[in-house]
């Protein structure tokens, strides 16, 4: 027996466990490290047998306190676990669950993003004399024991997007995918594919992937988790983190502190229990599907004992995903149901073959969609009364069997009759041309310069807005009721001249004459000055932000943000028309606790969705502003990432044309998931559109960086989005694009 | 040509320049700094995206805008009588003393020695084959060049053309463009210094550089 390495694991544990707990647990760190340092004393005076006896009793102590302290970890002794270098990391796992695998694109710092691994590994069953290898494909972020290179699992955009590529090799293969999120947060770079839109793509991609993909939770940070974490099953390690962001940086926003201080300790520990973010909380609101149980203070690379656990909790996983979408089932399903109340699984005892046909796989991407959109829906307030509710989902059954005879019966069938119709038309035309011709005029019809006019030149946006003839039911912004003059930002460079305040945010609608920089307006300018006169018709208007988390003081905030705005939630979703165009809009807004996305916004902005695709509407998002994901709702707020993801992906494939337009600052969660996954995304001019704000980055990477980073023009040259408007010139723009995109008859394909 | 040690001495005998602070345009000025022997600083960060100290405040039209501080120094006078007061565009407020960085006593020398010869248009150069050689293997200190020789290529899309040197006779002191960037038409190609002149030079700048006293 080698005394002198299980001294040292010993002393490594010891070690462990001071770093987890700190000053706090120091009664038992000083009895450990006493009883470690008696038996070096002791040990070299003594015999092989009595070494060997000391030896066990001091691990037996050992055993015993860590045994002791599990139950009084706080969720930020949690998060010290997961960011402990002890830690296990996707290739220990990968090492001892599967019985194979072989890294893709990867050696070490070798790689193109190192902190995103890729494997192709197998898991081997033996079924009597049967042995089958089933091959599935592993990706997830490798933290590493502390290699400074894997930037501590923080994924740059190119790691994800590898991983979206062997998502689909996965699809095309038809294997299963195991995702492993360890991340603190994604990288927050926006060069090209850009941190933002590659998650958006990842998550777009994701909600239809034709193979189950289960999800195991270490360290899930936000939106670097989400990028990978889109799962049928979604399991969670008992002593890892799920979060909308770390504890430290809710500190930092709940304190108020500048950039480079650091926020109070209680502070951090409070917030990390106010985020809920630990396994029994995640699974108590539904986020994820089962804890798997690891060792007294979390697991480390020598538990093998909860490695084997977890690669039957991986196994069962991916057979019930199989079997809950497959024909025959019924006794396997019976048994895992049966197994999943064991405390530890035998899954290798049946066979379940890991792959699936079309119908099988249209029935999972189907599943994956419904659990999504029933997740979070008990985190917002809804008072719509129940009169209405009824009314609701009658009109919507209505709509429902309307669109199905318009679009899908009468559709198929006019189709036809409509091509026979056409092509002998042009027949008939042929032959009546050959025949008249001797009979017609020369010459062609004449078209007045008016039309001709509107349809070859280009408009101007220097010849004034849309302000001009009935001017008293346009929106004047109160910054344009005072008498003063306002500066340009841009006077220094561009030697603009003070504007008049009732010119610049009333005639000039908050454009710098000499310039072009825009003015942040408000919400309500949009709304009234862009859209067809009285034709906003607001629904859902019930669906109130609540504080489903219980956050301390949250309650009040948001009242306060009611009161002023007038609003419920930061998302307001109405039907309207614009030169006649119906459209179903869905409007972040900023002046509402920034603009933030929780529940309610989430919830409505996939009703309104769901309007738009049952009444066969474009739908724009107008996002007035946007900080991210309100912190203050946890995961309640992060799981609208991929819900409304989803939401849009299945009005998109419906047919639906979907349309962005970026004003003011539009950052974080929402802009990697449901706005970035939009095809078509404008931006108005002097807009900041990106992942993290300056102070994120700064403090995240350390790293300054330009003051024009995240401007509009930058995201259109980093291909982020497809176009920069004039404000003035929004509705001329937004009827052409619905027009050029949607088509000649507008919408559906 | 100059004398070199002389031009340093005019400069070490005031060591700092006096800069006035005009109001941009009219109006209300409030002044922000205390008085004399304020310590005011220049616009920092990578990119210069902080403004300077504060100064004062010109109110026009109920728009107060900030005169923000160009150039680190100390605060030698304040027009106080000023304060609160209406001015018209270009009033005096305020009297500024900067002193030299090594670096700006280094480039006054060298702007009024050096003759600096610019590029005639937007593109990219290179030295000749045989400069070329020469400045590679033994720097450009060491290329002795005079009028009407032929010295650069100019390269601009695909299109290259040579470039004469004009200007008087000397050794390259220094070299401002590089083989990958574009150089925009005005901008100096090299700096030329006298050959008699380059010793001195040299003295006066390893002078500069170890003997300087920067005041903060």
């Amino acid at each position: 027996m080698d005394i002198e390495k299980s001294i040292q694991e010993l002393a490594d544990r010891l070690q462990y466990i001071q770093d987890i707990f700190g000053a706090s647990k120091h009664e038992d760190v000083a009895l450990l490290s006493s009883k470690l340092a008696e038996f070096r004393a002791r040990e070299t005076g003594a015999g092989m047998a009595d070494k060997v006896k000391m030896l066990s009793q001091l691990e037996d102590l050992f055993v015993f306190v860590e045994k002791k302290l599990d139950p009084e970890l706080t969720p930020m002794d949690k998060v010290r676990i997961v960011r402990h270098p002890q830690r296990i990391t996707l290739k220990d796992i990968l090492e001892f669950c599967y019985d194979n695998y072989t890294e893709i694109g990867g050696q070490d710092e070798y790689s193109i993003d190192p902190s995103m691994l890729i494997a192709r590994a197998y898991i081997t069953r033996r079924q009597g004399d049967k042995v089958h290898n089933q091959p599935v494909m592993v990706i997830g972020q490798e933290k590493g024991h502390g290699q400074e290179f894997r930037n501590g699992g923080s994924v740059k955009p190119w790691g994800n997007a590898k991983a979206l590529q062997y998502m689909k090799v996965a699809e095309t293969e038809n294997i299963p995918i195991h995702t492993y999120v360890f991340t603190p947060g994604a990288f927050p770079v926006e060069d090209y594919p850009g941190a933002a839109q590659q998650i958006a793509r990842n998550l777009y991609e994701m909600a239809a992937l034709r193979v189950p993909v289960i999800a195991c939770f270490s360290e899930g940070g936000s939106g670097g988790a989400e990028a990978i974490a889109l799962a049928d099953t979604r399991l969670m390690l008992s002593h890892g983190y799920y979060s909308v962001i770390s504890p430290e940086g809710a500190g930092a926003i709940e304190s108020g502190i500048r950039q480079g201080q650091r926020a109070p300790a209680e502070l951090i520990d409070a917030c990390a229990t106010r985020l809920k973010i630990t396994a029994e909380d995640n699974l108590r609101m539904g986020y994820i599907d089962r804890v798997v149980q690891e060792p007294p203070l979390g697991a480390r690379p020598y538990h093998y004992d909860f490695f084997k656990r977890l690669r039957q909790e991986m196994m069962m996983a991916t057979d019930e995903a199989m079997l809950s979408v497959k024909g025959m089932n019924f006794i396997r399903a019976k048994a895992i149901k049966r197994r999943k109340q064991a405390a530890l699984a035998d899954a290798e005892s049946f066979f379940v073959r890991w792959s699936l046909d079309e119908r099988a796989a249209d029935r999972l991407v189907w599943k994956r969609y419904s659990k999504f959109r029933n997740m979070a829906k008990n985190a917002c307030v809804d008072k719509t009364p129940a009169s209405r509710r009824m009314a609701d989902s009658l009109q919507q059954m209505s709509w429902s069997t309307y669109s199905y005879l318009r679009y899908e019966f009468l559709r198929t069938y006019g189709q036809k009759v409509k091509h026979l119709m056409e092509e002998a038309e042009a027949e008939v035309r042929v032959v009546a041309e050959r025949v008249l011709r001797p009979f017609k005029r020369s010459g062609a019809k004449k078209v007045d310069t008016q039309t001709i006019q509107k349809l070859t030149e280009l408009s101007c946006a220097e010849d004034g807005i849309c302000l001009d003839g009935e001017g008293e039911s346009f929106y004047l912004s109160p910054k344009g009721r005072e008498d003063k003059s306002v500066t340009c930002p841009n006077a220094a460079t561009h030697g603009c001249l003070d504007l008049w305040a009732p010119d610049l945010f009333g005639d000039f609608a908050g454009v710098c004459q000499y310039c072009g920089h825009h003015f942040p307006m408000e919400y309500q300018w949009f709304m009234h000055n862009v859209l067809d006169k009285n034709s906003v018709m607001e629904f859902a208007q019930d669906v109130e932000a609540g504080n489903p988390l219980d956050y301390p003081g949250f309650d009040q905030k948001l009242e306060e943000a009611k009161k002023k705005n007038k609003l419920k939630s930061s998302c307001v979703t109405f039907e309207t028309s614009i030169e006649g165009i119906k459209v179903v809009v869905g409007m972040l807004v900023a002046p509402f606790r920034g603009g933030t996305v929780g529940a309610a916004e989430g919830e409505k902005f996939i009703r309104a969705l769901s309007r738009a695709r049952k009444k066969h509407y474009p739908f724009l998002a107008y996002v007035h502003g946007t900080a991210g994901i309100r912190i203050q709702e946890g995961t309640n707020g992060v799981i609208q990432m991929p819900r409304a993801t989803m939401a849009v992906r299945r009005y998109i494939e419906a047919g639906g044309l979907y349309l962005v337009l970026y004003d003011t600052n539009s950052y974080a969660g929402p802009v990697a998931s449901f706005l970035g996954c939009s095809p078509y995304q404008f931006s108005v001019r002097s807009a900041n559109i990106g992942f993290a704000g300056p102070g994120v980055i700064k403090e995240t990477t350390g790293t300054d960086i330009p003051p024009d980073y995240h401007m509009a023009y930058n995201a259109l040259a980093r291909g982020h989005i497809q176009g920069i408007w004039d404000r003035r010139e929004i509705r001329n723009n937004l009827v052409q694009a619905f027009q050029i995109i949607g088509g000649r008859n507008l919408y559906y394909r | 040509m100059q004398d070199v040690k002389a031009i340093l001495e005019q400069i070490k005998a005031s060591p700092y320049e006096e800069v006035e602070v005009l109001a941009p345009h009219c109006g209300v000025v409030e002044f922000k700094v205390s008085g004399e022997g304020t310590k005011v600083l220049a616009p920092s960060g990578t990119w210069k995206e902080k403004p300077g100290t504060l100064l004062a405040t010109l109110e026009r039209e109920r728009n107060p805008r900030p005169i923000t501080c160009g150039r680190k120094g100390v605060v030698q006078k304040v027009h106080a009588h000023l304060n609160g007061k209406f001015v018209e565009a270009g009033t005096p407020l305020m009297v500024l003393r900067h002193f030299f960085t090594k670096d700006e006593v280094t480039q006054q020398i060298l702007k009024k020695v050096l003759f600096l010869f610019p590029a005639p248009e937007r593109a990219k150069y290179y030295f000749t084959p045989e400069t070329d050689k020469k400045v590679k293997v033994s720097g450009c200190q060491s290329v002795k060049i005079k009028d009407g020789m032929e010295l650069f290529i100019v390269s601009r899309m695909k299109r290259e053309k040579p470039l004469t040197y004009m200007g008087p006779e000397g050794i390259i002191y220094a070299v401002y463009f590089s083989h990958d960037m574009n150089v925009d038409a005005g901008q100096p190609l090299i700096s030329v210094c006298p050959e008699s002149q380059m010793g001195v030079i040299r003295d006066v700048v390893n002078r500069v550089q170890s003997d300087w006293e920067e005041r903060d």
